[in-house]
């Protein structure tokens, strides 16, 4: 039953990295550059996080790292639009 | 127009950005500093010391985005400004001469004045180099004593523990910044230390340093006892750098007084940052605050009002975001009261207006690392602090910051063994509908 779980657990999780992309919150950011050091493909989140801008690369693997690992709780996941339009 | 801003912390370089902003590119834009490293993050440091980042990479704008911002940098240590000639005199006595001043020169640590404070192995948290010495001691220290409170205390104990040493904390109250944190707050903070090693000492104060040829070998305390220790930190509060201010008589208070406007008497200098002590028109008070957030904001209106867009600064609800003992804390509004004997002045990290509290019940709920403390008003939510899961801290930033009227559930918050975490997602996700159904209309 514990296996059943564990799969359910990461369709959630693939569905939100699927549907979501990564989110700052400027004011909370002080610029430490762990998110920058920890992104597998070289995306300079914290310059994102310093104009407030959510990450629209497409290259983004929305792998999670840098969310995951912020001490400050700068960054989150939020639903993008491009598969959910029309949903109520 | 010629500007020149004193300070490459962020308030500095929020200015710069700000005056770029306005397409003034033919202004002269000069930027000063005695920070031999320049800009990067200071609050970074505390993950520098724990190993989770490099210092290299403490650095947040690479060559490319100066060069962009196109004003000229020189490494220098301002002896004098010279008010009436719109001059500033420079420690190898060169003359700058500018338009509009910035004087954002931020804080620095209050100085250990125990006797023994200049011995090696003494060090406090200021800046890249600070951390560097600190880590440099950590290699060949096993044991260090940390003196202080707030957040910066807290950042030494656990950058040091990290590394290995034996840290002893010293605390003269009963318990762990107590005129933020409530008692619970304090003991779950003071339990996870302990937990990572580091003995705690309460009622402890700090008399004497004791060396040996130059160098720390231990630590008196008033009730006579003795620690042995090869490190002594400390974190006892900081003091703005008003002493170009003070010589040029400006006028201060406890920071350079500024009207909303981040200008100071003389409308020709403005300061931002630790170091300015700013009007807020809504409640009419002067408020010393020490967050990076507030210090890049004020940075941002005075680079405007410099260079002739007048902008008001509008205090934001104060609001820092750090991590206690490992534990992401979020501290919203007004939430403490009282006066924290560990700390002289203000603590890093730290905004006065925690200390303000008007008339408010506490509604709490929670346990060990999720923890909710919400100060509830009349009809809306004063301040919060969000320990541990951060998924209300969001919600609780903007129904506070919003002043958003919690009548509705104010009865069901205050009633006894609560859910106020539920109730207050709950009404977060009507809110959020509300808010929709404005935008859709």
């Amino acid at each position: 039953m514990s296996l059943l779980k564990i799969f359910k657990r990461s369709a959630i999780r693939r569905t939100v990295l699927f549907a979501g992309h990564v989110v700052p919150d400027s004011s909370r950011c002080v610029q430490c550059g762990i998110c920058s050091d920890n992104c597998p493909i070289e995306i300079d989140v914290r310059a994102y996080a310093w104009r407030g801008e959510s990450i629209n690369k497409n290259e983004c693997l929305t792998c999670g790292e840098c969310v995951a690992r912020c001490p400050r709780g700068v960054l989150r996941f939020e639903k993008t639009d491009l598969f959910t339009t029309g949903e109520k | 127009m010629k500007h020149i801003i004193i300070g490459t912390g962020v308030a500095g370089i929020a200015a710069i950005e700000s005056i770029r902003s306005l397409h003034n590119q033919s202004d002269d834009i000069t930027v000063l500093g005695d920070d031999p490293h320049g800009y990067y993050s200071r609050p970074g440091l505390a993950y520098y010391l724990t190993g989770e980042v490099l210092d290299k990479t403490l650095f947040p704008k690479k060559r490319a985005d100066f060069i962009n911002l196109n004003f000229k940098y020189k490494k220098a240590r301002v002896t004098k400004i010279i008010r009436a000639e719109k001059k500033l005199e420079l420690d190898d006595k060169t003359l700058l001469s500018y338009d509009k001043l910035l004087i954002a020169t931020g804080a620095s640590a209050l100085p250990l004045t125990a006797h023994g404070a200049n011995l090696e192995g003494v060090v406090k948290l200021d800046h890249l180099e600070d951390a560097r010495r600190i880590l440099k001691l950590a290699k060949r220290g096993k044991t260090a004593v940390v003196v202080g409170g707030g957040i910066t205390a807290l950042e030494l104990t656990e950058g040091l523990r990290s590394r290995g040493v034996n840290v002893h904390y010293l605390l003269r109250g009963d318990r762990y910044w107590s005129n933020v944190l409530d008692e619970q707050e304090s003991q779950i903070v003071q339990t996870r230390l302990q937990e990572e090693g580091v003995t705690l000492h309460f009622h402890s104060e700090l008399i004497e340093v004791l060396g040996k040829s130059g160098k720390v070998i231990g630590v008196r305390l008033q009730d006579g006892r003795t620690l042995k220790c090869n490190i002594l930190a400390y974190a006892i509060g900081i003091k703005p750098r008003m002493n170009l201010a003070r010589d040029a008589e400006l006028k201060l208070e406890r920071g350079i007084l500024v009207n909303e406007f981040m200008q100071t008497n003389d409308p020709n200098i403005y300061a931002a940052g630790d170091v300015a002590q700013v009007y807020d028109p809504i409640t009419g008070r002067s408020i010393l605050d020490s967050l990076w957030g507030v210090a890049r904001e004020q940075g941002r209106v005075a680079g405007l009002n410099m260079a002739g867009q007048i902008t008001p600064y509008i205090k934001s609800m104060p609001f820092n975001v750090t991590r206690l003992a490992g534990l992401t804390t979020t501290i919203i509004g007004t939430v403490g009261y009282g006066e924290d004997k560990d700390v002289l002045g203000i603590a890093r990290g730290d905004s006065e207006t925690w200390r303000q509290l008007p008339n408010a019940i506490v509604a709490q709920s929670g346990f060990d690392v999720n923890r909710l403390r919400i100060l509830v008003g009349e009809k809306t939510f004063i301040g919060a602090v969000v320990m541990g899961d951060q998924t209300l801290s969001i919600p609780l930033q903007k129904i506070i910051a919003n002043k958003i009227d919690i009548s509705p559930i104010r009865d069901n918050l205050l009633s006894h063994n609560t859910k106020i975490a539920d109730i207050i997602a709950d009404f977060w996700s009507k809110q959020k509908m509300v808010e929709g159904n404005y935008a859709t209309r």
